[in-house]
């Protein structure tokens, strides 16, 4: 890997990241691809349409969101000072709404009518659905038919939004297969249909889109650091499914080369279980959903299953941007058990009276284990991605609790 | 010359119209694969276009899908594939074989590899799904090895792109006649001969019509115009279950035949 000057430069016109990502998609889609890249491009640069985001960011998602010093945590762990970036203060309650409510200002501006969306946790659901609701657009999400059943009442709000959702049963029956779905719709419908990808995945401009529509949260971060500490953070982490909550922090501070980056992916019962969704530390370069990337795959090419406790992390590929920056060696990628996750949810409930996403609540662990690296007056930035509501009956049905 | 070449100048001088079944290797059971392959050229098939399975076919309807589902189930890989294709040549050194799939098992065995087997195997072409045009880089292994690449043509695909894919195009162009996934029907003959008229005026290239094509009737329909027909998700429904290799050639013959006669009696 040549030595990299200005990671900002990424990616190329063809939305490459090195050798990752581009647009690795059936030639039908080859059309609208390009018409969205066009469009996006040209409003990425308009002073009207980041003056109009920028009003929802404010008003309608309540941006911007706060850097909260987690003190109770920090005591608890006894290591450098553990910041949280509260995106769980967002509307609908995750970093998601960023990228959704970007995507349906294009979808307007393109005058297309209706949205399709696919989604594991239903987060990335309830943030399309809500802006579609908003925007008076028709929106279907598509769901795994695994992920219905583990994820009810995300359905629901999906459905009290005015969105319907359509359970996949092909493959897996979870978030992959709910993006080939997706895309199957947009094959079919590519004139009036605006698929909105929930993660920092799917063929250019989608990995290039999403980040940017996320990069607010480490702009912010960056800024709040510099403000209040007057300096930048010693280490930064994130939890990573597809990857856009962790892009969007990591991004502002690819070129401070000083400060540490390391993605959380879920390990599930463990790496060497085969039991996980670590696409990073466990899996190979492969082409998977429009973009070269990291994919978990068997020796025939066969994307694996995977497992998470979270429904939101349970994905076998991740953005090729994060690919691009492991080979460079900018970010490290760690897994994160189940295990160490829930009790990173425990303590983060009672020490801050903070109830995070079981996504987020892995990059909590990392954190904590990252803090115990450095000095006391260290600082360790955790980006707390979504809150945990959507969660509380996986959480229950696990401990064998009723509710 | 190429097999895939061969067959199409043949056709052309019969002034005959090729009929292109497609089927997944290894469904409805890898044991009779190769017993397939030969029935569909009993049954009248020009070129086979064998998929081979993969656990993501994002351009696929739910009929390719499950029978992808059920080839994996059965343990089928592209080993496995090329295998078939190499016992296959044994008995056929004529009927050219296309493989048609997704780009992940191929990446994953190596474009370099692949290249050598399948060409050992007997394999002509390869039409590998998700990767467009502006990817094609990485398939150079397979056009130095003699593989050629089978290109896709859309009813979005505009203009100027159009002339670009006819320039590349090699073997034969194949277009797909609606934007939608396999195994949809939404026909419009008159739309697709004005295409397909389009593609004429740039490419040299034969020109293969699929996705849609259910039976003798829009068989018949596209056969006006174009120099091929390819025909998936009607047959690969049709061959679900069956479990012998005396049930599939039957299925094959009774699915196959009307088709062939139809193309023929233009
Ligand atoms: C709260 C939360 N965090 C993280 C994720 C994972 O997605 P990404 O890696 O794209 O941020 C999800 C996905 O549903 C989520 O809901």
């Amino acid at each position: 890997m040549p030595d990299i000057r200005d990671f900002h430069a990424y990616p190329d016109e063809h939305g490459r990241f090195g050798r990752f990502g581009g647009s690795y998609v059936a030639e039908t889609l080859m059309a609208p691809l390009a018409e969205l890249t066009e469009a996006y491009l040209r409003l990425r640069e308009d002073p009207a349409f980041i003056a109009e985001l920028d009003r929802d960011l404010t008003n309608y998602v309540g941006r911007p969101s706060p850097v909260y010093f987690a003190e109770r945590l920090t005591k608890h762990v006894g290591g450098a000072r553990i910041l949280l970036k509260r995106e769980d203060l967002n509307h609908t309650g995750a970093h998601k709404i960023n990228n959704t409510v970007g995507q349906a200002l294009v979808a307007r501006h393109m005058g297309k009518t209706r949205i399709i969306a696919e989604t594991g946790a239903g987060q990335h659901g309830v943030a399309s659905a809500t802006v579609a609701a908003r925007l008076g657009l028709k929106c279907v999400v598509y769901m795994g038919a695994v992920d219905i059943e583990r994820q009810k009442i995300n359905v629901y709000r999906m459905k009290l939004l005015g969105a319907e959702v359509v359970p996949v049963t092909s493959g897996s029956k979870t978030l992959k297969d709910a993006l080939n779905e997706a895309m199957r719709d947009w094959v079919t419908h590519v004139a009036d249909t605006f698929y909105i990808i929930g993660t920092v995945a799917g063929p250019h401009p989608y990995p290039l889109m999403v980040r940017d529509f996320n990069a607010i949260v480490g702009r912010e971060a960056r800024a709040q650091l510099l403000e209040q500490y007057g300096r930048l953070p010693d280490a930064l982490t994130a939890c990573v499914g597809g990857g856009s909550n962790a892009m969007g922090l990591f991004h502002a501070f690819l070129n401070d080369r000083a400060v540490r980056i390391v993605g959380a992916e879920a390990a599930g019962l463990g790496l060497a279980s085969g039991h996980h969704a670590a696409s990073l530390a466990a899996g190979r370069p492969g082409v998977l959903h429009g973009n070269r990337t990291y994919v978990l795959c068997d020796d025939d090419g066969q994307i694996t299953e995977t497992h998470s406790i979270s429904a939101g992390l349970d994905y076998p590929g991740v953005g090729p941007e994060h690919a691009f920056l492991k080979d460079a060696g900018r970010a490290e990628y760690v897994g994160v058990t189940d295990d160490e996750a829930l009790e990173a949810f425990h303590l983060l409930c009672r020490t801050e009276g903070i109830l995070p996403a079981l996504e987020s609540s892995h990059a909590v662990a990392q954190a904590i284990k990252l803090a115990r690296e450095y000095p006391k007056d260290g600082l360790v930035l955790c980006n707390l991605s979504g809150r945990g509501d959507k969660d509380v009956h996986t959480i229950a049905a696990r401990e064998g609790v009723e509710v | 010359m190429n097999r895939i070449d061969r067959r199409f100048a043949a056709l052309k001088a019969a002034g005959r119209t090729g009929l292109i079944p497609f089927v997944t290797a290894g469904d409805p059971s890898p044991e009779h694969a190769v017993a397939l392959m030969h029935a569909l050229v009993g049954a009248g098939a020009d070129l086979i276009e064998l998929g081979v399975p993969f656990s993501d076919p994002m351009a696929d309807g739910p009929v390719i899908q499950h029978a992808s589902e059920r080839a994996i189930a059965a343990g089928v890989g592209l080993a496995d594939v090329l295998g078939w294709v190499a016992q296959f040549r044994q008995q056929d050194p004529d009927t050219p074989v296309v493989l048609m799939g997704y780009l992940n098992p191929v990446e994953i065995h190596g474009y370099v590899r692949f290249a050598q087997e399948a060409v050992q195997a007997g394999v002509d072409g390869a039409l590998l799904v998700d990767c467009p045009l502006e990817e094609s880089a990485v398939l150079a292994p397979l056009r130095e090895a003699g593989l050629k690449q089978i290109l896709l043509a859309a009813p979005t695909t505009a203009p100027e792109r159009l002339a670009h894919l006819c320039k590349a195009a090699e073997g034969f162009l194949y277009y797909v006649s609606f934007a939608g996934i396999t195994g949809a029907a939404r026909l419009s003959t008159t739309d697709i001969a004005a295409r397909v008229a389009d593609i004429r005026s740039h490419a040299s290239a034969p020109v293969a019509v699929g996705f849609g094509v259910r039976d003798a009737e829009s068989a018949k329909a596209i056969a006006g115009f174009a120099d091929a027909v390819v025909i998936g998700s009607a047959l690969v429904e049709r061959l679900a279950g069956a479990t012998s290799a005396a049930e599939i050639a039957q299925r094959v013959q009774a699915f196959l035949a009307p088709i062939r006669t139809a193309l023929d009696a233009r």
